[in-house]
């Protein structure tokens, strides 16, 4: 089991013929996914790794029957490629591309909620269902299957924690980056509550960092969670005022600490990690028992 | 990006804001004209970045032309909280007969725009308690229209003409926010004087990533001397005031990095993540930017995924022909071509750690003073 995708997802990839779209378009087909059409305007008619490109997401949909899309495109033309993937019917969204203006990701996840579509980022690695599929730009070797499932802010630190989780023998269930910006489409809470209904999934590790509230609000639902969640937080050391890569980790107005997020998660239950290694520790011991 | 108050205060006036009379003055000279233009009493405010510019002295007010060349002469040039003071607002002071707040932003957890407004304004918004602040979410399909904001009004206990005046103004607002791709459109202090709404301060801050569809807008920098190198590089760089300068690769891992050595008892000099899919070359000069900081150590902590560790080690030895690094390297590489990078790295008399924590503990070992490596490196201090 998994969550959002799996074996059969069938894929479109909007921007394919772009440098970046073409190598993860190889990459993901390399892990297995199933990756069944390419869309760039005026390029419909060619192929890319042997699949075929077409001028719109809706032809994609009519002739190939994608059901998810991944977004490539450069920020300035990223929201017309989401309203083009959320109108013509795509029910998965993954928005790999930075620095799309945060109005414009307003609008973007606003009609994404209004059409009951599942957007994952701006500005996230994507989403793998481990030995399944993979929907984004991961590396495909950090990846095992088993009964852990990660959610988290950032993409490399996510590699390292995952990558240390596989070292250990730990799999995973679903491994899901919801984007660095400040305006993203979903939120921790989203993504626990899948995990907690998935019967496969048996522990949650939440990588949150600096910035917003998110983990706070999260705190509040794993309260009433069945599965045991394992946290850290990036950005102990932050200084308040400033962007650390990320749009969105940053304290600013008095909100958005490090503190204030691991004592919520800590008060909810959570084992949360001083050090990235620790995570994977946590979470082999809570398995063992 | 942020405004000056000034350049924003631009921006409201044309959208039809209500301001204080004034201008903008670079010499003692030009103030006094604009203060004769005015009339007595004036204020002077310090055009600078940051805020709490009245309790750090930035602003003065003027009853006569004598205390106008005298404050002025004292404020322009001056520094405030580490920035050097060029410009003042000279305005009109005003009758304050009651001070709010209104701002709009956006909500990152509700992911819409929401209004923020206070009766009790002229103090940060962070220090007033939750009971005084009124909140509307907005949505974004319909935007800002007259009952919402004279819902807000009605809850700041305002009235009548007030109301329709302070509903006025959230709309011009909320245009601006829209118009603008800002971050921040905030009015604090909102002041009635007499039965007039005044906006008696603006700021005004702009999404980075949107300012390429805002060519008529001002490009401002702020920041320290080496952001300000970093980001003419096109890398994410944040100054701290540690000694151990370090590069990585991702946001959430380079501020992992920071916490780490900070957790192992040493001061990360700097915030600099290299990309997660970084070439050589936006590497090397990320490289050789850090060894111009003259750091005690730099600690290099690589994850491969898209990132390749060979190009990574690649982009060590280009920097190190051609100039000498000032402090000794703590690399870290783990995963995608890793092997290469180590074979690279040891032809070069160079080594790398597999383990994050373990470099770190080095990193933060060698830093110490104790560690017998002062002036080991070419450089001089």
């Amino acid at each position: 089991m998994s969550i959002l995708i799996n074996k059969n997802t069938r894929v479109v990839v909007q921007g394919i013929t772009g440098k970046q779209g073409s190598f993860h378009t190889k990459e993901m087909m390399n892990y297995g996914t199933n990756i069944v059409a390419g869309v760039t305007p005026g390029r419909g008619g060619m192929e890319v790794e042997g699949i075929p490109v077409f001028d719109t997401v809706a032809e994609a949909i009519e002739k190939q029957q994608a059901d998810a899309s991944v977004i490539f495109v450069p920020a300035p033309l990223a929201k017309e490629a989401a309203f083009e993937a959320i109108g013509a019917g795509i029910k998965v969204l993954v928005i790999v591309t930075e620095h799309i203006p945060f109005h414009d990701a307003l609008q973007i996840v606003d009609y994404s909620v209004k059409k009951n579509v599942v957007q994952i980022g701006p500005n996230s690695f994507g989403i793998c269902s481990a030995g399944q599929a993979k929907i984004g730009i991961p590396p495909n070797s950090i990846f095992t299957p088993g009964p852990v499932g990660v959610v988290s802010r950032s993409g490399t630190l996510t590699y390292e924690i995952v990558s240390n989780l596989s070292l250990r023998g730990v799999g995973q269930t679903t491994c899901l980056g919801l984007g660095g910006d400040s305006v993203v489409g979903l939120s921790f809470v989203d993504i626990l509550r899948l995990f907690e209904k998935d019967n496969e999934t048996r522990a949650v590790v939440l990588i949150g960092e600096i910035g917003g509230r998110q983990e706070e609000e999260a705190s509040i639902y794993i309260k009433s969670m069945t599965k045991p969640v394992v946290g850290y937080i990036a950005g102990k050391s932050a200084p308040p005022g400033k962007r650390m890569g990320h749009a969105g980790a940053i304290i600013e107005r008095g909100a958005g600490g490090f503190k204030s997020k691991v004592e919520s998660l800590k008060q909810a239950g959570v084992k949360v990690a001083e050090i990235p290694s620790q995570v994977a520790d946590y979470v082999a011991d809570l398995l063992k028992r | 990006m942020k405004l000056y108050e000034y350049l924003a205060k631009g921006i409201f006036r044309a959208e039809g804001i209500p301001l204080p009379k004034g201008g903008i003055a670079q010499t003692p000279e030009e103030a006094l004209i604009i203060a004769r233009d005015i009339g007595f009493p004036i204020a002077i405010k310090s055009q600078v970045l940051t805020g709490g510019r009245g309790k750090a002295g930035g602003i003065a007010f003027a009853n006569n032309e004598n205390e106008v060349t005298n404050e002025s002469t004292r404020i322009l040039g001056s520094m405030l909280k580490g920035f050097k003071v060029e410009k003042v607002l000279v305005e009109e002071k005003l009758t304050i007969d009651k001070e709010y707040y209104v701002s709009i932003t956006a909500d990152s957890f509700l992911k819409k725009p929401i209004i923020l407004a206070s009766s009790q304004g002229g103090v940060d918004i962070e220090d007033v308690s939750e009971e005084y602040i009124v909140k509307k979410v907005v949505d974004i399909d319909i935007g800002v229209y007259a009952y919402l904001g004279r819902e807000i009004a009605r809850k700041l206990g305002m009235q009548g003409d007030l109301m329709n005046e302070f509903s006025s103004l959230v709309i011009k607002m909320y245009n601006l926010f829209r118009k603008y791709d800002a971050e921040l459109v905030e009015i604090n202090p909102l002041v009635r004087s007499g039965d007039k709404l005044i906006a008696l301060d603006a700021r005004f801050n702009v999404d980075d990533d949107a300012l390429y569809r805002h060519p008529n807008l001002p490009r401002l920098t702020e920041g320290e001397e080496w952001e300000l190198k970093a980001k003419a590089l096109g890398l994410s760089y944040v100054q701290l005031d540690g000694d151990i300068a370090v590069m990585a690769n991702g946001a959430g891992i380079t501020m992992a990095t920071l916490d780490l050595l900070a957790i192992f008892g040493g001061r990360p000099a700097n915030f600099l993540d290299a990309g997660g899919g970084a070439a050589v070359e936006p590497m090397a000069k990320a490289l050789s930017l850090l060894n111009d900081t003259k750091p005690k150590v730099i600690f290099i902590n690589i994850f491969g995924g898209i990132t390749r560790c060979d190009d990574v080690a690649r982009a060590i030895l280009k920097v190190k022909k051609t100039t000498d690094f000032c402090a000794p390297l703590v690399i870290r590489l783990t995963g995608t071509r890793e092997e290469e990078a180590i074979t690279v790295l040891q032809e070069n008399n160079l080594s790398a750690y597999k383990s994050m924590e373990e470099a770190a503990r080095k990193a933060v070992a060698l830093a110490k003073p104790a560690s017998g490596l002062e002036g080991v490196g070419k450089c001089q201090y």
